[in-house]
């Protein structure tokens, strides 16, 4: 060996801190800060987790002897006379892809440590989730009480119709409303300056990827639940 | 980070060191009207009745595109390096063969009662 070579040792202390280090990052395969790997590993179960329920609707919906219920019937809003198809499902689409826009506003104006502008960004994007959180509780109060929908039953066609419903859109409200907890303290904590004085922004972008998702998810039950 | 905050030399424990990737607001409000624009279609199909083959494919297509929009560009996928991206990307598309299995699986079951109900009357 020669005399400049640097050895682990050197460079990592034998101690509690470097036993963490070892075992956390002695061989680093990915180039970034390990709470945004750890998101984005959560994100992926999190994929198989909905991935899971999508395929298991499908498969359900391929078995029904029964028509499965016609959606923009069932969906539809009745507004000025006439029965518009779907047209709170748009909405709640509109404001889900407009939040995940000012996430994205917010994750930049993060990098660039804007104190003020982030913090309010953030607080616009939880406020859109709970507009989203409050339409869908619009939307299943309708369903329950005024179209009878049960998770065993219902008359527009397959039973089985109700228990995906309540279950998929249930835990995607669910991940919505953790989300708008979420991203609420992380504004706070914005504004506090918490940030400032950790010189480090990195949670905003971690807390956008868990927003984004969210957004994600929604496109595809949107197009797979209430569009095919 | 200042230098005194750091407990280890080696630079690969800091890579948030490196300059994160910044975009202008212009891009995301591109992205932004993009989405609407791709949901709109989305909506047309529905709203223009498109039925059977040609609607499942429309509405999975736009579907996808908005999907790799957000992933790309509001997730930043785009601009991460290979290792990470394949790392994250590449373990959902086993849900294929999930989906692949429990067509088939759905398709046997529909079989087995369409017969059922055709032999019970």
């Amino acid at each position: 060996m020669s005399n400049n070579h640097v050895s682990h040792a050197d460079l990592v202390p034998d101690n509690l801190k470097g036993l963490v280090a070892d075992w956390s990052s002695d061989v680093q395969a990915f180039k970034v800060r390990w709470s945004k790997a750890m998101m984005w590993i959560f994100l992926v179960s999190d994929t198989f987790i909905f991935g899971s329920f999508l395929s298991a609707y499908m498969a359900v919906r391929l078995t029904t002897i029964e028509p499965w219920p016609n959606t923009s019937e069932v969906f539809a809003l009745h507004v000025g006379g006439s029965d518009i198809p779907l047209l709170l499902i748009a909405i709640m689409t509109f404001i889900l892809i407009s939040s995940s826009g000012t996430m994205a506003m917010a994750v930049t104006s993060g990098y660039k440590k804007q104190r003020v502008k982030t913090g309010v960004l953030i607080l616009l994007t939880a406020l859109g989730g709970v507009g989203f959180v409050g339409m869908q509780m619009f939307e299943w109060s309708k369903l329950i009480f005024e179209e009878g929908i049960r998770p065993w039953g219902n008359e527009f066609g397959a039973d089985q119709f109700g228990g995906f419903f309540f279950m998929i859109t249930g835990f995607h409200g669910l991940h919505v409303s953790i989300g708008v907890v979420y991203l609420t303290t992380i504004a706070v904590r914005v504004l506090q300056g918490r940030y400032d004085r950790l010189d480090d922004y990195q949670i905003v972008e971690v807390a956008g990827l868990y927003w984004h998702f969210v957004d994600l998810v929604w496109i595809f039950i949107f197009a797979f639940f209430y569009l095919w | 980070m200042s230098q005194e905050e750091k407990p280890f030399k080696h630079p690969s424990f800091y890579p948030g060191d490196a300059p994160e990737t910044e975009h202008p607001f212009s891009l995301y409000i591109s992205v932004w009207i993009l989405l609407f624009v791709l949901s709109g279609f989305s909506y047309g199909v529905d709203y223009a009745e498109v039925e059977g083959y040609l609607r499942w494919f429309l509405v999975t297509i736009f579907a996808f595109l908005k999907a790799g929009l957000v992933v790309g560009v509001f997730m930043h996928m785009a601009w991460e390096r290979m290792a990470f991206l394949y790392a994250i990307c590449l373990p959902p598309l086993f849900l294929l063969a999930l989906v692949g299995i429990l067509s088939v699986e759905g398709a046997w079951v529909y079989y087995v009662r369409s017969l059922f109900m055709t032999l019970t009357g």
